[in-house]
């Protein structure tokens, strides 16, 4: 049934290495310099600490209105209602109610010039969480104020200061293709240490990245768990009705 | 001998003749399916054909699902995609196999579509398969282009209002155009339930209807098969054709097989890369739509981006969404720009596979072109490429005709 002309080899041949081999276009608009993450979503007690940490640290001023309190005891191990209802939410809130921040929109955008962001989808927004955790870890200090190298003049200052310590930049000197001289940022480096290790703030950032993973999208738990299920399925499914085509076509091709 | 009827066999029996009297739905059967010959070489191309059907039926299917949650309002929608998302039971997989199935559909009719570029699936006595082939293409455009507004994220806005400013191009009606298809004076509320109307009822009907007419047609005349050999030509006492088979059961159990490994395929991506890279889900769509803040790179979803790639291409608006159209609207006049004696490849010239095999270099390159960000380098190449483009129809007649062919079997090979 399938017949390998030299002409058909030959056509695959062209499209695939004229894929390959033209200087590549696409670019999906992607962020460059990013560190990865290496957050893992199906790590409970990961996403433990990072559901705590963000109701500690970000969600006074950040909502995630797309989200339940009551899906994290439904979904993250070692969380139940009760634990999520005593820890996790604010004085008059339900457990069924949406993420809401505690800080209304209107006072937040007064003080900061913006609103802080609603955060329920901002590993997926940004194309993957690497880009929050870059970021998280990328503020630094100067005589004008809070500065991140990710999001230049962002308007969210360095909330975890206390935690991480406080970075101050180092500048270099560089001559560009025109053969002028640019200043331009060479390294953060560690001022003025936190509470934290490096290491252990990255580890907590870590953790953050994984529960950002994870309420952007809750269904990614049983999604992952159950696709091996549903693909061995297939896989066997596709061998029997292989089976049946070859039974049936055995008159056909004598 | 057989085994006398049992009862309820008969019972069976009469109430089938009860309906056939009535209603003639064995004779059916018999003409398109159990009594349909179809060539018995085809090969792996030819999965394509029911492959797209078993798409179109998941894009209803799921389709039906989605409509039961989402709201189409412009202060709903975003949040009601969400709630399908989270809320919702198994709404998450309902929403990826719709969403990762458009994209699915759009890589089966393209095959589906390259297939009969290269076994002259066109050619007479085929040409209206063809060409109300090309009509399902063009719906399935709008289909899935409306389809993409409705999550109501940033991509679905601002993708919207590039797509939509191209009629504004068109010579004195076009800006009372734009205003007439947004149904407002910017894309709004108005826009949104106008698109959930044509998406969910209007254009699945026109599509329907085509998928019939294009297998009524195809049934008239028979399929095509890869050495472009008339099989009719040649039968038995019985006038059934030497080398076709019964479309039930051999290409039925055979169609199953295909089935199976495009399923496969189509749950790696739904379990394990439902957002395709950020090819089938853009990342600005989980921001919702916001009219006052423009997205630093708009593109369109993959499966557009060839004819975004020829639009970018051309300095001129009006000129390059004329030659926009006219990339889609060429495929029309393919039955009589072939003007070969044969009408599979295998048998034309090595003119015709030259620019067969440019061609799909041409369709692809433009696609991952159309997704850049538009230096000008790349726009200079997206220029080469769709000079190429346009040059495989062009040059087809002369090719075609004056080119050396090899002598075509008279019964197909094996």
């Amino acid at each position: 049934m399938i017949r390998f002309k030299y002409w058909t080899a030959f056509v695959a041949g062209t499209l695939i290495s004229a894929v390959l081999a033209l200087p590549g276009a696409y670019a999906a608009g992607g962020y460059e310099g990013l560190e990865a993450s290496g957050a893992n979503v199906h790590d409970m007690a990961s996403l433990q600490r990072g559901a705590k940490f963000f109701v500690n640290y970000c969600h006074s001023c950040h909502s995630a209105e797309y989200m339940r309190y009551q899906r994290l005891a439904k979904d993250i191990e070692g969380l139940d209602e009760q634990m999520v209802e005593e820890n996790l939410l604010f004085g008059g809130q339900e457990i069924t109610d949406y993420m809401k921040a505690a800080m209304p929109y209107e006072t937040s955008a007064d003080w900061f010039g913006k609103a802080p962001p609603d955060l329920t989808l901002v590993a997926r927004s940004k194309g993957g969480v690497d880009w929050v955790y870059t970021f998280m870890k990328s503020f630094y200090l100067t005589d004008q104020g809070w500065n991140n190298t990710v999001l230049e003049n962002a308007s969210m200052p360095h909330v975890l200061w206390e935690l991480q310590g406080i970075q101050r930049p180092v500048y270099e000197t560089v001559v560009d293709e025109n053969g002028e001289e640019q200043t331009r940022l060479k390294e953060l480096v560690l001022d003025e240490p936190g509470m934290m290790t490096p290491d252990e703030y990255s580890a907590a950032m870590r953790d953050l990245s994984a529960f950002l993973i994870y309420m952007g999208e809750p269904a990614i738990l049983e999604r992952e768990r159950l696709g091996i299920w549903v693909l061995l399925f297939l896989v066997v499914f596709t061998f029997l009705a292989w089976l049946l085509y070859h039974e049936y076509w055995k008159d056909v091709k004598k | 001998m057989a085994k006398p009827a049992s009862n309820f066999t008969r019972q069976l029996e009469s109430v089938g003749n009860w309906v056939d009297r009535r209603l003639p739905v064995s004779d059916f059967w018999k003409a398109h399916i159990s009594e349909y010959y179809a060539p018995k070489n085809f090969n792996i191309m030819y999965f394509f054909g029911s492959l797209a059907l078993l798409t179109l039926v998941n894009q209803i299917v799921t389709g039906i699902f989605l409509t039961m949650q989402y709201k189409p309002s412009a202060a709903e929608a975003f949040a009601s995609v969400e709630y399908i998302m989270r809320d919702v039971e198994w709404g998450w997989l309902i929403r990826y196999m719709h969403s990762t199935g458009a994209s699915f559909f759009f890589i089966v009719v393209y095959l589906h579509m390259f297939r009969g570029l290269m076994y002259g699936s066109y050619k007479k006595p085929r040409e209206l398969v063809w060409i109300l082939g090309v009509f399902i293409l063009l719906v399935l455009m709008a289909e899935a282009f409306m389809g993409y507004v409705l999550p109501w994220g940033q991509m679905s806005y601002w993708g919207a209002q590039v797509i939509i400013s191209l009629f504004g191009a068109i010579p004195y009606v076009g800006d009372a155009l734009v205003e007439w298809i947004r149904g407002d004076f910017f894309i709004s509320d108005a826009t949104l339930n106008r698109f959930f109307a044509l998406h969910v009822i209007a254009l699945p009907l026109a599509l329907l209807l085509l998928v019939v007419l294009h297998l009524a047609a195809l049934h008239e005349v028979g399929s095509n098969n890869p050495d472009g050999v008339d099989i009719k030509a040649k039968k038995d006492d019985q006038g059934r054709p030497l080398d076709g088979i019964p479309f039930h059961p051999y290409y039925t159990v055979k169609d199953i097989f295909g089935v199976g490994v495009f399923l496969t395929l189509f749950a790696f991506v739904i379990f394990y890369a439902p957002t395709g890279g950020g090819l089938m889900l853009e990342k600005d769509n989980f921001i919702p739509a916001d009219p006052l803040v423009t997205p630093q790179h708009i593109v369109p979803v993959w499966y557009f981006t060839t004819f975004y790639a020829i639009l970018q291409a051309v300095p001129d608006k009006l000129l390059g969404v004329i030659l926009m159209g006219a990339a889609i609207g060429v495929l029309f006049l393919m039955p009589w720009l072939d003007r070969s004696k044969v009408r599979s490849i295998r048998y034309k010239g090595l003119g015709s596979k030259i620019l067969l095999t440019l061609f799909a270099i041409a369709f692809i390159r433009l696609g991952m072109l159309g997704l850049a960000e538009g230096t000008s380098a790349q726009v200079l190449e997206a220029r080469i490429w769709t000079f190429v483009y346009f040059a495989f129809f062009a040059l087809m007649p002369f090719v075609t005709k004056y080119e050396k062919t090899k002598p075509v079997p008279e019964r197909v090979t094996k």
